[in-house]
C-alpha cells in the first residue's frame, strides 16, 4: 500500500475518541476524572473482560476469582472514588460525575461490575449523606482501599432496604424490618435489637457491615430509622443464599437474614431522646432519598455504554460478514463492505449509536448537575438554618418565594440585567436546579435503561445468530440481558415514572422547558441540520398536551391528569423522556464544535466528528418528535368517544338528500362530504361518523407543524449511515471476548 | 557510600497497537492517517524502561527519575493519564510533531539539549534509559546519538536487566544470538541503556500516584516548549505498510504450549 495524499474532509474517519468524549462530557479540563477513566478502563477491559471471557458469569455464587475483581478496584483507586482524599479517595468535591464515569467504564464490558462497583458506595452513602461525623469518619476509613504497601483488608458494605416476599417487596414507603430497645440501664447508651430479612441484597457475600432500613417495633422508638449492623455484633448476620441472578453475575445478591444487638448509637445520623422515646435523626425515608437521588444516574449510564460498546463489534461483523466465502477476493465490495452495502443494516446501526449518544448526553448532564447541586444545597440549606427554618416541609414552604423568583427569571431574557441579579441567589440558584434535578435523575434512570434495553436488543439483531452466542464480541447478548436489571434496580420504571409525573409539573421546570423550547430554536436559526426545531415543535406540542390533559376530562368526565391516572401520566412522562435525552445530546456537539480549533488532539478531523454527531442528533431528535407525535395524540384524542351512528352521531353527517340539493347550487360539494347517510339510513362501513376538531385543532396544527419539522432528518441519517460504512476501526477489540 | 541514581528515561509515544495504521504523505513529509486521533500509548519498549527506572530509583532513596518525551503536548498530556499513575517522574515534555518519521539526528538533538538543560542534574549519578527498539518507525540509533551528544560513551543495547553494586558500579545483561544474555560490568555512572523488555511487569494504574505526578506534569506540560525537527536532508520518496496480512485477534483460554503450537503451524504454512 502506498502513501496517499491528505485531503481536507468533513467526514469522520476514525470512531470518537477520548479527546471528543472529554469535551463533550465536560471533563477536558478534569485531569483527575481522565485519570479515573483510564483506571476505570484498565480494571474494564483488563481484569472484568478476562473474568467474563473464562466464564466466571456462569455461577451465582461468589468466587475468588471475582474477589479478584473487588481488589483490583482497590488497587486502581475505585472503591475510594466517593471518598474525599483524606478518607482515602483522591478526587475532591462533589462526586457524581466521577462515579458516572466509573460506571460508565465497568459497563463498557460488564454490567454486573460496575454494579458492584457501586454498590459499596450504595452502602456508604446513608453514612457519608446522613451520618454523624463519628460515623462517617469511622466507617470511610475502616473501607478506604489499602495504601500500597499497607496490609490491611478494605471493609465492604451492602445497602439493605428490599424484603423478601410476602412481606413488603420493594416499597419504600412500608417496612418489615424491626428495631426494639433489648436493654436501657440509666446513664447508659441503649441497646437495640434489630430484626430485618433483605432480598435481591447487592454485596451480602462478602459483606463486613450493612446499613438495614427498619421500623419501630417499640413505643420508645419513634418511627423508622436505618442502622449499621456489622458482621461481629452479637446475633445472627446470616449473608442466605445466593440469588440465582440471570443477569449481572458478577455482582454478588442474596437474600440475608438479620437478628443482632446493637448500640443505638449505630442509628444512622443520631438520635435524641424525648420523654424517654429515641428519635432518630433521619427516618429512612429522608434518608434513601438523599441516596438514591444521587445513585440513579450512574445505571442509567451503564446502559449508554453498553449501546455506545455495541458499535465497533457490530462494524466489524457486518464488514467481514462475507470474507471467506468463495470468490470473495480482497479489494472487493463484498469483501470491504460486507453487510454493510446494504442500507439497512446501516440505518439500523445509527438508530443504535443515536440513542448511545442520547443516553449517554443525558445521563452525563444529570450527573453534573449533581455537582453542581452538592456545594448550593448545602449553602441553601445553611441560609435556611440562619433564619431559623430546618426540615423538609419547613424549608419547601420557605423556598416558595424563591420558586417565583425562579419562574420570573426563566422567562426573562438571557441579558436582562433582572436576570443576572436573579441567577446571583442562590435560593433561586439551588430551586431551579432542584427542580431540573428532579426530573433528570428518574428520566436518566427511566429512558436510558428502559429505552437502552430495547435498543440493545437491536444491537443483538445485528449481529444475527452470533448475537445471542456467548461467542460474540463485546458480550452483546449479556449486556442486553444486563440492561433488563438495570431498568429495575434501585427503582424499577414504575417508581421513576411516578416521580416524573410529579416533578415534570413544577412550575420551575415547566419555566425552565419553555426556556429550552426557546433555545432550541435560537440553536436552529444557526445550526439547520441538527433537530433543534424538530425538537422545539416537539417540545411545545408536549407542553401543550400536559396543560390540555391537565384540564380536560374523559367522556365520562372524570378528570384526565391524576396521580391514579397512570395511563395519562405515565405516557406523558416517557414522551418528556425522549426530549430531554435529544435535547442533552444537541448540546453536547454543540460544545464539541465551541472547541473546533483550540483542542490539538481533536482538531484533525473535529469538523468531520462534529458533523456526524450532528447527524445522529438530527436522527435521534426525529425518533423523539415521532414518539411524542404518538403519544400526545393519543391522550388528546384517545379519551374522546368515537361518534357513533345513532341520533347524536348522524347530526353530525350529511344527509343525501341534501347533498343532491346543494350540489346544484355548489357543484362538486359532494367530493368532500365524508360521512353521509342516505334515506333509508345506510351509512359508509366505519365505526362512525368521524370525530371533529373541535377543542384540538391548535393541537392539530402543532402536529402539522411538527410533520414538516421532519424535513431533512432522512437525510442526516443517510448522511450518518454512509460516515458508518466507511469510520475507521480497530483491527480488534481491546477487550478479549 | 551512597548510590543515589538521576535516571532520565526517553520516551516517545505510538499508536495503539490494535490501531489500523494508514500512511499518508502530507504537506511535511509522510505521516499516519488519522495519527492525532488515534489513541497512543507511551512506546512500549520505552515504557519497560520506565517502569525499570522507577523500580531502580525506589530502591536507592534519594534518586530521581525523569520522563523526557517528544510529541504533541495534547496528545502526550492524554498518554500522562495512565502513565502517571504506574511510576512517580517528573515529567519534560518537548512539544514536537508526532510519528516515527523525524529525523533520528534532529530527535536526539532536542532531546540532549533538554537532558543538559535539566536543574540539578548531576552527571556523575546520571543514567539514560530508553527503548532499544520502538513501536513507531523506529530508526533505531536515537537513543545512541542521545548519549553521543551529551558525551556519554558507555553504553548498552537491549538491557534486560542491571544489578547496582555498592561501590556504583553496576553489571548488565544485554540480549545477544539465541536467547542468551552478554554480562558486562561497568565502573559506574553515567551511562546509557536501551531496555529490551527488562523483568518487570506493567504496573496497575493507581490514582494516587497519578495525583502526585500531575502536580508537576500539568504545569510542565504548559510551560513545553515547542520544537522544530529539522529534515537535515532526509526525504521519503515513498512509505507503505510491510507486505504481510496483519490479523490481530485476542485470544482467550489457550495455554502458551497451544500458543507455539499455532505459531509453528503457521510458519510451517508460509
Amino acid at each position: 500500500m502506498s502513501a496517499s495524499a491528505l485531503t481536507e474532509s468533513t467526514t469522520m474517519h476514525t470512531l470518537p475518541g477520548d479527546a471528543v468524549r472529554q469535551i463533550q462530557w465536560r471533563f477536558a479540563e478534569r485531569f483527575d476524572l481522565q485519570m479515573l477513566v483510564q483506571s476505570a478502563r484498565g480494571v474494564a477491559r483488563g481484569t472484568v473482560a478476562h473474568m467474563v471471557a473464562a466464564g466466571e458469569r456462569n455461577s451465582h455464587e461468589w468466587t475468588p476469582a471475582k474477589n479478584e475483581m473487588l481488589e483490583a478496584f482497590d488497587r486502581a483507586g475505585l472503591t475510594g472514588v466517593f471518598m474525599e482524599p483524606v478518607e482515602g479517595g483522591f478526587i475532591t468535591g462533589p462526586k457524581n460525575l466521577a462515579l458516572s464515569l466509573t460506571a460508565f467504564e465497568l459497563a463498557w464490558v460488564d454490567g454486573g461490575a460496575a454494579t458492584a462497583s457501586l454498590a459499596g458506595f450504595l452502602a456508604l452513602s446513608p453514612i457519608h449523606e446522613r451520618g454523624t461525623p463519628e460515623q462517617a469518619n469511622h466507617y470511610m476509613t475502616l473501607s478506604a482501599p489499602p495504601l500500597p504497601g499497607e496490609n490491611r483488608k478494605p471493609w465492604r458494605g451492602a445497602f439493605v432496604l428490599t424484603e423478601p416476599i410476602p412481606y413488603v417487596g420493594v416499597d419504600t414507603g412500608m417496612l418489615n424490618g424491626k428495631v426494639r430497645i433489648v436493654e436501657w440501664k440509666d446513664g447508659e447508651e441503649p441497646w437495640l435489637q434489630v430484626e430485618k430479612r433483605g432480598r435481591f441484597i447487592t454485596n451480602i457475600a462478602f459483606a463486613n457491615f450493612v446499613t438495614a432500613a427498619v421500623a419501630s417495633d417499640d413505643p420508645q422508638i419513634k418511627g423508622s430509622c436505618v442502622v449499621i449492623l456489622e458482621k461481629t455484633d452479637e446475633g445472627t448476620f446470616e449473608p442466605g443464599t445466593a440469588t440465582k441472578k440471570l443477569v449481572h453475575q458478577l455482582s454478588s445478591t442474596g437474600d440475608p437474614i438479620f437478628n443482632l444487638k446493637v448500640p443505638a448509637s449505630r442509628i444512622v445520623g443520631g438520635y435524641t431522646v424525648t420523654d424517654g422515646v429515641i428519635i432518630p435523626n433521619f427516618n429512612h425515608g429522608e434518608i434513601i432519598e438523599a441516596v438514591f437521588r444521587r445513585t440513579r444516574v450512574p445505571i442509567g449510564l451503564m446502559t449508554a455504554a453498553k449501546l455506545l460498546s455495541a458499535v465497533e463489534p457490530v462494524i466489524r461483523y457486518q464488514r467481514g460478514r462475507f470474507r471467506g466465502a468463495e470468490g470473495i477476493r480482497p479489494g472487493t465490495v463484498r469483501f470491504e463492505q460486507g453487510i454493510q452495502q446494504r442500507e439497512d443494516a446501516l440505518h439500523r446501526l445509527v438508530d443504535v449509536w443515536a440513542s448511545g449518544e442520547a443516553a449517554a448526553s443525558l445521563g452525563f448532564a444529570a450527573a453534573r448537575l449533581f455537582d453542581e447541586l452538592d456545594p448550593i444545597e448545602k449553602q441553601k440549606t445553611a441560609i435556611l438554618k440562619r433564619s431559623g427554618i430546618e426540615g423538609g416541609r419547613a424549608e419547601m414552604k420557605a423556598l416558595r418565594d424563591s420558586e417565583q423568583r425562579a419562574i420570573e427569571m426563566l422567562d426573562l431574557n438571557p441579558n436582562d440585567p433582572r436576570r443576572l441579579e436573579l441567577a446571583a441567589d442562590i435560593l433561586v440558584n439551588y430551586v431551579v436546579k432542584d427542580a431540573i434535578a428532579n426530573v433528570l435523575c428518574p428520566a436518566t434512570k427511566l429512558w436510558n435503561t428502559g429505552h437502552g434495553a430495547n435498543m440493545m436488543r437491536e444491537a443483538v439483531s445485528l449481529m444475527g445468530g452470533y448475537g445471542i452466542t456467548e461467542d460474540c464480541p463485546g458480550f452483546l447478548a449479556s449486556k442486553w440481558m444486563d440492561a433488563q436489571l438495570e431498568a429495575t434496580y434501585e427503582g424499577p420504571e414504575a417508581v421513576q415514572r411516578r416521580q416524573l409525573t410529579v416533578t415534570m409539573t413544577s412550575q420551575v421546570f415547566l419555566a425552565q422547558l419553555k426556556a429550552w423550547t426557546a433555545q432550541m430554536r435560537r440553536i436552529a436559526s444557526t445550526h439547520a441540520n441538527i433537530g433543534a426545531c424538530t425538537l422545539a415543535s416537539a417540545m411545545e406540542m408536549w407542553m401543550w398536551t400536559l396543560r390540555h390533559l391537565q384540564n380536560a376530562t374523559d367522556a365520562d368526565g372524570h378528570k384526565l391528569y391524576h396521580g391514579q391516572r397512570q395511563g395519562v401520566t405515565f405516557p406523558l412522562a416517557d414522551a418528556l423522556c425522549w426530549l430531554l435525552a435529544s435535547r442533552c445530546q444537541i448540546l453536547d456537539v454543540l460544545e464539541l464544535e465551541t472547541h473546533d480549533g483550540t483542542n490539538a488532539v481533536a482538531a484533525e478531523e473535529l469538523t468531520g466528528t462534529v458533523q456526524f454527531l450532528s447527524d445522529l442528533c438530527h436522527t435521534q431528535a426525529a425518533q423523539a418528535a415521532g414518539e411524542v407525535s404518538r403519544i400526545c395524540a393519543e391522550l388528546v384524542f384517545g379519551y374522546n368517544e368515537h361518534p357513533a351512528w345513532d341520533e347524536q352521531g348522524r347530526q353530525n353527517c350529511f344527509m343525501q338528500r341534501e347533498l343532491d340539493e346543494f350540489e346544484m347550487t355548489m357543484a362538486g360539494i359532494a367530493s368532500i362530504a365524508v360521512d353521509v347517510v342516505d334515506q333509508s339510513g345506510s351509512h359508509p362501513d366505519k365505526a362512525g361518523p368521524c370525530a371533529g376538531c373541535a377543542g384540538s385543532s391548535e393541537f392539530l396544527r402543532l402536529q402539522n407543524k411538527l410533520c414538516s419539522c421532519l424535513s431533512g432528518s432522512r437525510l442526516a441519517k443517510d448522511r450518518a449511515a454512509e460516515t458508518v460504512s466507511k469510520v475507521m476501526i480497530p483491527e480488534a477489540l481491546d477487550y478479549p471476548a | 557510600m551512597t548510590n543515589e541514581l538521576h535516571i532520565v528515561v526517553c520516551a516517545g509515544i505510538a499508536p495503539d497497537p490494535l490501531q489500523t495504521l494508514e500512511p499518508v504523505t502530507g504537506a511535511t513529509g509522510p505521516g499516519l492517517k488519522n495519527e492525532m486521533m488515534l489513541p497512543a500509548i507511551l512506546d512500549p519498549w520505552a515504557a519497560s524502561a520506565l517502569f525499570e527506572a522507577a523500580n531502580l530509583a525506589s530502591r536507592f532513596p534519594g534518586s530521581k527519575v525523569w520522563l523526557v518525551s517528544l510529541g504533541p503536548k495534547a496528545k502526550l498530556q492524554q498518554v500522562m493519564m495512565t502513565v502517571a499513575q504506574k511510576a512517580i517522574f517528573e515529567l519534560v515534555p518537548i512539544d514536537a510533531p508526532i510519528g516515527g518519521f523525524a529525523d533520528a539526528h534532529a530527535t536526539a538533538g532536542a532531546l540532549a539539549d533538554a537532558i543538559a538543560a535539566l536543574p540539578g542534574l548531576d552527571r556523575e549519578k546520571l543514567l539514560i534509559f530508553g527503548g532499544w527498539e520502538s513501536a513507531t518507525r523506529g530508526a533505531g540509533v536515537t537513543l545512541q546519538l542521545v548519549g553521543e551528544r551529551l558525551g556519554i560513551t558507555d553504553q548498552f543495547q537491549g538491557v534486560d536487566q542491571i544489578d547496582l553494586h555498592d561501590d556504583g558500579s553496576f553489571e548488565v545483561l544485554e540480549r545477544v544470538e539465541g536467547g542468551k544474555h552478554q554480562v558486562s560490568r561497568c565502573i559506574g555512572a553515567p551511562a546509557v541503556l536501551g531496555w529490551a523488555t527488562g523483568n518487570l511487569a506493567e504496573p496497575r494504574n493507581n490514582p494516587q500516584t497519578g495525583m502526585a505526578n500531575m502536580r508537576t506534569i500539568m504545569p510542565a506540560l504548559q510551560k513545553a516548549k515547542l520544537a522544530t525537527l529539522t529534515a537535515n536532508g532526509l526525504h521519503y520518496s515513498s512509505v507503505s505498510l510491510p507486505k504481510q496480512q496483519r490479523t490481530t485477534r485476542v485470544v482467550k483460554d489457550r495455554s502458551p504450549d497451544e500458543i507455539a503450537a499455532e505459531i509453528v503451524a503457521w510458519i510451517g504454512a508460509n
